[in-house]
């Protein structure tokens, strides 16, 4: 029986009466508890590790390699990752939200520990000695007395097909060998020298090329086409039709690309009106108050009201995604950062059983949230059913991608406070926000299925319920003030698409946050980061603090002119990785250019398992956040969105780049594993905005601060 | 047909002579360093050398290359034995994603032929045609930086 | 030339005598002057392009140090920032206005005309005072630029002085009281602050513009400045909001995008109050009647030229604004391409055009690298013929393409 079968006869209702029986099980493991749905071991030794997580970039592969070699004490080179496939890995949802290690990563440490006890157990009984007189290395584990049995030879039938038991003995965290490493990682040679690695780069035997003609705009319908000269092009073998859905395929990619295009221009449009322009705070909402301590209208001391635009994923790569449809079967190759809802959406959009379709992850260019991966996908899914028997490869173009994915979602924030005795007493904050999570699951959350002859229509807009939560991630303020209050308007309707952007609705609610704590502090004339301080008693949030203020040289800091200091802290959810940055700006007041000079950030994401992997996600987050801080923002028209390009939504280049940026990875050895890609997206943003304050005193409330922005804010 | 050296090998390619070499190096010749990114010359990812200069692929029609040389991340080194460029965004772990890093590569190589001890201002601007939306950017002029220095020393 | 020279050594004598210096000021403080004042001073500045020439590529604000290539040598952009040792701190607000309104340095030598005292002359008292303003609140910084490198005998300063008796015609703006408030605006912007005449009307072998071909099209730095009067070659006439929106945003759809030393202009432009800029925009628009045509491209012809264009400038060209970015406009509408000159269009082909950090909207990329001269040439070739909306085929590419790679 394989995996699948099991969890198709049945085995589902086992977790669940075994769940209810025992403890919860770590990480992913609760949901897949088989030992050997995460480690299998061959009769030569070979080790394979499954996990249902996704390499985005973020180096989670190299992490969990070291997780695994770890526990089972082997080389890293040893282990064969094998990573999210609906034919073969666990089903971990999307890979999303910082989780991987707190969710894969535990499950594998756990698994592995497990495993490495098992096999200690069966040596034992075979060397008729007891475990503790055993050693293990190199895959193999040794008696005193020079016997030894390798994890090949011990390993037979069905040892590994058994469910996991809580809790799993755990190596000692301060000997460790592999965890805590920077392991260069794996991944990088290949993509640095050209490898296939990217589904970008898939060439199958037989392979042809679909390029996708979208709408101009989200409403517009198909109302005309005209096709006879599109088909006699060179090389065109399809055209795609279905309702106002359009596609073109072709041998060759430019052929593709050159039907593509006239085939757009053949194309006539309905346009119904769109009204993108819209209030926020008068859109239809749903209020939930996330905290009430205390009901009380005090005089404020100090009250600011914070926006953020629409903002784009932007990937350097246009999504992709290659198709098969053979015999009734379908799989799908895409870099969707969820292959088991992808499969879902794809059979309920194709009309297929689950079980006939697979897909199957390959990388993709840096996604950073819900873009335009899963809509490539089923693209790929009706060009290849429309093609039966040759693989379908769909590239979109740099248009489609920019104007077509779903955005990190506008937002309005209003924060109001009083002081009392340089403290906080009383905190009243307020968030208009639209959905961070419209993935699939759901075939109507697919683009390309709202186009076909019979429309999917989109789902109703989905809230994250908190502790982790979606537009209010970060809401809740982690300091203590006397009386607290905190209120959701969770917007049900957005004009434009609307999905997960890296840190979703912690980006806008740290900046306010983080921002209004420096105004306060200002009021009450304290010094920020002792301000902070003063609110803060969990000590992990304090020690990060205080680090990024060292490293940055904060205490001794002297001010030139033009220049300033700003500082941020925030715990990701306030549940994961703690960061705080420090960052000094220096602003040009006659041309309104804000450049970062340095950065000085700590992080403590629980025990670190590759230092140097946490050290570039977050300074990947800073410069990503002073992007999207001072550049970006989405444009649009009355019914179309006009930011179709890197021209029309720019974005950070080499010359904005800070000289310096600094990490401190504080690990704690033994303590949970936090995760780390989404911890550094807010703070920065804050700190930015602190340091521009610091060096001007303009306080930049909205999003993003380009040049003609601040030189409003400082009358220039 | 047009004949297009590529990485020092001559190949006859049966296309439209409009085509971008970028449609070429990928479909004809399966050399998947240069990406595709924007096809409009704005992002640097499908960046290769043009008789040693620095040329956006995705708008640079086959027809102008015939008796040029053309070399692409391909010819700067392999997986198993990669160039001394390669080699320093290796040590400096410059990826994140990695889809921009070739380009990147490219850029940075026709840069350290010109110029073997660029400062990082210089670095900057010399790079500021090509995009990375991950932030990888310090530890990409730190590779070209170090990538200059190895360069030298080897000499 | 000869001629010239005499000229130049007989009118010394007579005019160059020695202008008083002005007494040094200590440097006034930057609270000293009405808010409100810097505010208008920093709008003027912007009117009259001052950060251009005054600041170097990448360095502080009006500190100077910039070059501008004249056909006469290089002249670096002075510091004009209140430092008192290497900028104007101990300009008095006197001796600032003499600058502006009679082209003397504080010590009383005449100033090259490439500062353009022709135009600033006609400032009022008040905008003068606002400059000041705003020039002496700007940040200290002390930097030297490089000495001027002039040819002889265009360094000998003191021939300015002959020069000026020659060409230069001081006194203040006089409205015109036929015309609007709003048409005066116009004029007194364009003929002063603007010195838009300084680029767009072409000079004589002394550098002195021919006042009677006033905005019949010039030079700078290497690029044509287009006629701004009957002879501006635009295909579509220009209607007073497109010459809006281009001054304001360096794009119009149906025209151009603003590259070159035209680049910076509309930066400056994008900063001011809209009422200067449509003032500006109805003056030209009033001297550029159009011709009415619609403009299109005849078939293609084929050839080498046609493989580079699909290849290269097709993708985004043809498909216009919409498909693409804010910047790919159909060549047929495009003034470069009906020129007299084909430098400009070689120097956009070649560099492309990179607007500032995060601006939206005008983007090219250059070409420099991937086509070669024999290549350019070709591209040059075809794209005038098939959307220079008949004009002759342009005879000065060599040279110009030899030029603009030598300036690179």
């Amino acid at each position: 029986m394989n995996r699948r079968q099991f969890l198709a006869t049945g085995g589902a209702l086992v977790v669940s009466f075994s769940l209810r029986a025992q403890p919860k099980l770590p990480g992913s493991l609760a949901r897949e508890p088989l030992l050997d749905s995460w480690i299998r071991i061959g009769a030569d030794g070979g080790i394979t590790v499954f996990t249902g997580k996704a390499e985005l970039g973020q180096g989670i592969k190299t992490a969990l390699i070291q997780v695994a070699a770890e526990e089972l004490a082997v080389e890293p080179a040893r282990i064969e990752l094998v990573t999210a496939d609906t034919a073969r890995t666990p089903d971990e949802g999307y890979t999303a939200g910082s989780q991987s290690m707190s969710e894969s990563g535990t499950a594998i440490l756990n698994a592995a520990a497990e495993v490495r006890a098992k096999l200690v157990e069966l040596a034992a009984k075979r060397f008729a000695l007891p475990p503790e007189r055993l050693s293990v290395a190199n895959g193999a584990i040794r008696a005193g007395d020079g016997r030894s049995a390798s994890y090949g030879e011990l390993v037979t039938g069905e040892l590994l097909h058994v469910k996991a038991q809580p809790p799993a003995a755990r190596g000692n965290p301060r000997e460790r060998a592999v965890i805590g490493k920077s392991l260069a990682r794996v991944d990088i040679p290949a993509k640095l020298t050209g490898a296939p690695i990217y589904v970008q780069d898939l060439r199958l035997p037989g392979m042809v090329h679909a390029r996708t003609v979208r709408p101009p705009s989200h409403a517009a319908r198909l109302a005309a086409l005209r096709t006879a000269a599109v088909e006699k092009m060179p090389g065109v073998l399809k055209i795609v039709r279905d309702g106002s859905y359009l596609a073109v395929v072709a041998e060759r990619e430019y052929q593709a690309v050159s039907a593509m295009r006239a085939l757009a221009a053949a194309a006539r449009w309905n346009k119904q009106q769109e009204n993108l322009h819209s209030d926020l705070q008068r859109l239809p909402s749903q209020l939930s108050v996330l905290v009430e301590s205390e009901a009380a209208a005090p005089a404020w001391s100090a009250e600011a009201t914070y926006r953020r635009p629409y903002q784009m994923h932007g990937s350097i790569g246009p999504s992709c995604a290659v198709g098969l449809y053979r015999d009734g079967n379908l799989t799908v190759w895409t870099h969707s950062q969820g292959v088991y809802p992808l499969r879902n959406a794809l059979a309920e959009m194709l009309g297929l059983p689950k079980k006939r379709v697979r897909c199957i992850h390959m990388e993709g260019s840096g996604c950073y949230g819900h873009n335009a991966a899963d809509d490539a996908g089923a693209d790929a899914a009706l060009a290849a059913r429309a093609l039966p028997g040759r693989p379908v490869r769909v590239h979109l173009m740099r248009e489609d991608e920019h104007a077509w994915e779903p955005y990190g979602s506008a937002m309005l924030t209003r924060a109001r406070a009083r002081l009392e005795g340089g403290k906080i007493a009383d905190w009243h904050y307020e968030l208009w926000s639209g959905s961070h999570s419209s993935r699939p699951g759901p075939a109507g959350n697919l683009a390309p299925a709202w186009l076909l002859e019979k429309p999917f229509a989109r789902p109703p807009a989905q809230q994250i319920p908190q502790p982790t939560g979606g537009g209010d991630r970060n809401a809740i303020p982690l300091y203590r003030f006397a009386s607290t209050r905190v209120v959701h308007h969770f917007l049900t309707a957005m004009p434009l698409r609307v999905s997960a952007l890296r840190s979703l609705g912690a980006y806008m609610n740290v900046f306010s946050i983080e921002s209004f704590m420096d105004e306060l502090a200002q009021a009450a004339r304290a010094d920020p980061v002792e301000f902070r301080l003063r609110h803060l008693d969990d000590p992990r949030a304090r020690e990060v603090i205080r680090t990024a203020a060292e490293r940055f040289g904060w205490a001794g800091y002297r001010k030139q002119r033009g220049r300033g200091r700003g500082f941020a802290f925030a715990r990701y959810k306030n549940l994961a990785a703690y960061c705080a940055i420090a960052c000094e700006v220096e602003v040009e007041r006659t041309s309104g250019q804000v450049r970062m000079l340095r950065a000085s950030a700590a992080i403590d994401s629980g025990e670190a398992v590759n230092p140097d992997g946490i050290r570039n996600q977050v300074e990947g987050g800073i410069l990503q956040s002073l992007s999207w801080t001072l550049h970006e923002a989405v444009s649009f028209d009355a019914s179309r969105i006009t930011s179709r390009d890197w021209a029309s939504y720019p974005i950070l280049r080499f010359p904005d780049v800070p000289e310096r940026i600094d990490v401190e990875v504080i690990s704690r050895p033994g303590a949970p594993f936090l995760g780390t890609g989404e911890a550094a997206q807010g703070p920065a943003a804050a700190a930015l905005a602190n340091a521009i304050a610091d060096a001007t005193g303009a306080r930049l409330r909205e999003i993003p601060f380009t040049a003609p922005r601040v030189r409003q804010a400082l009358g220039a | 047909m047009i004949t297009l050296e590529v990485n020092g090998k001559p190949h006859a390619v049966d296309a439209d002579p409009a085509t971008p070499l970028l449609y070429v190096l990928t479909d004809h010749l399966q050399l998947h360093g240069a990406k595709y990114g924007c096809g409009l010359g704005q992002c640097g990812a499908c960046t290769v050398l043009v008789d040693g200069e620095p040329v956006f692929s995705c708008i640079t029609p086959i027809s102008v290359l015939q008796n040029r040389r053309i070399t692409t991340l391909e010819g700067l080194g392999t997986s198993d034995n990669p160039g001394p460029v390669q080699r320093a965004f290796i040590a400096e772990q410059a990826a994140q994603c990695g889809f921009c890093i070739p380009g990147m590569i490219v850029r940075a190589q026709a840069l350290l032929s010109r110029n073997p001890a660029p400062t990082p201002e210089e670095i900057r601007a010399h790079m500021s045609p090509n995009l990375c939306r991950c932030g990888t950017h310090m530890r990409i002029v730190r590779a070209v930086e170090r990538a200059a220095r190895e360069l030298k020393a080897a000499k | 030339m000869a001629r010239f020279s005499i000229i130049f050594a007989a009118l010394a004598v007579a005019a160059c005598a020695a202008q008083q210096a002005l007494a040094p000021a200590e440097p006034p403080a930057a609270p000293s002057f009405d808010p409100a004042l810097v505010r208008k001073g920093a709008e003027l500045a912007a009117l009259g392009d001052c950060n251009t020439c005054h600041t170097a590529p990448g360095g502080k604000p009006y500190a100077g140090g910039r070059a501008l290539k004249t056909p006469f040598g290089t002249l670096y952009g002075t510091n004009i920032t209140p430092d008192p040792e290497t900028g104007i701190g101990r300009w008095s607000g006197a001796a600032f206005r003499r600058a502006l309104r009679e082209g003397l340095d504080r010590e009383g030598r005449h100033l090259y005309p490439a500062f353009p005292y022709e135009y600033y002359t006609r400032l009022s008292d008040e905008d003068i005072r606002a400059l000041y303003a705003y020039v002496m609140t700007r940040e200290p910084v002390r930097a030297s630029p490089p000495p001027h490198e002039l040819r002889f005998p265009y360094n000998v300063r003191a021939l300015l002085g002959a020069w000026k008796a020659l060409y230069f015609r001081p006194g203040v703006f006089q409205p015109d009281p036929r015309r609007s408030a709003h048409a005066n605006r116009g004029a007194y912007l364009a003929e002063s602050l603007a010195h838009c005449g300084a680029c767009h009307t072409p000079r004589n072998a002394l550098g002195a513009e021919m006042k009677e071909h006033a905005f019949d099209g010039g030079e700078a730095e290497g690029w044509h400045a287009p006629a701004l009067n009957a002879a501006n070659p635009a295909p579509v006439p220009w209607s007073a909001q497109q010459l809006f929106t281009y001054l304001r945003t360096g794009l119009d759809a149906q025209h151009a995008i603003a590259a070159g030393p035209m680049d910076p202009v509309v930066r400056n432009l994008a900063r001011v109050a809209e009422e200067d800029v449509r003032a500006l925009a109805d003056y030209f628009a009033a001297l550029m009647p159009g011709r009415g045509q619609t403009p299109e491209a005849k078939a293609d012809s084929g050839g080498p030229g046609a493989a580079i264009y699909a290849g290269a400038c097709g993708t985004c060209h043809d498909r216009g604004r919409d498909a693409s970015s804010g910047s790919a406009l159909p060549l047929a509408f495009a003034s470069a391409l009906a020129l007299p000159t084909s430098k400009n269009l070689l120097r956009i082909t070649l560099e492309g055009i990179a607007p500032p950090a995060g601006e939206p909207g005008r983007f090219m990329p250059g070409f420099a690298q991937a086509l070669t001269d024999a290549q350019v040439k070709e591209l040059m070739r075809y794209s005038r013929s098939r959307f220079g909306g008949g004009a002759p085929p342009w005879d000065d590419v060599d040279e110009e393409l030899r030029k603009a790679r030598e300036d690179k």
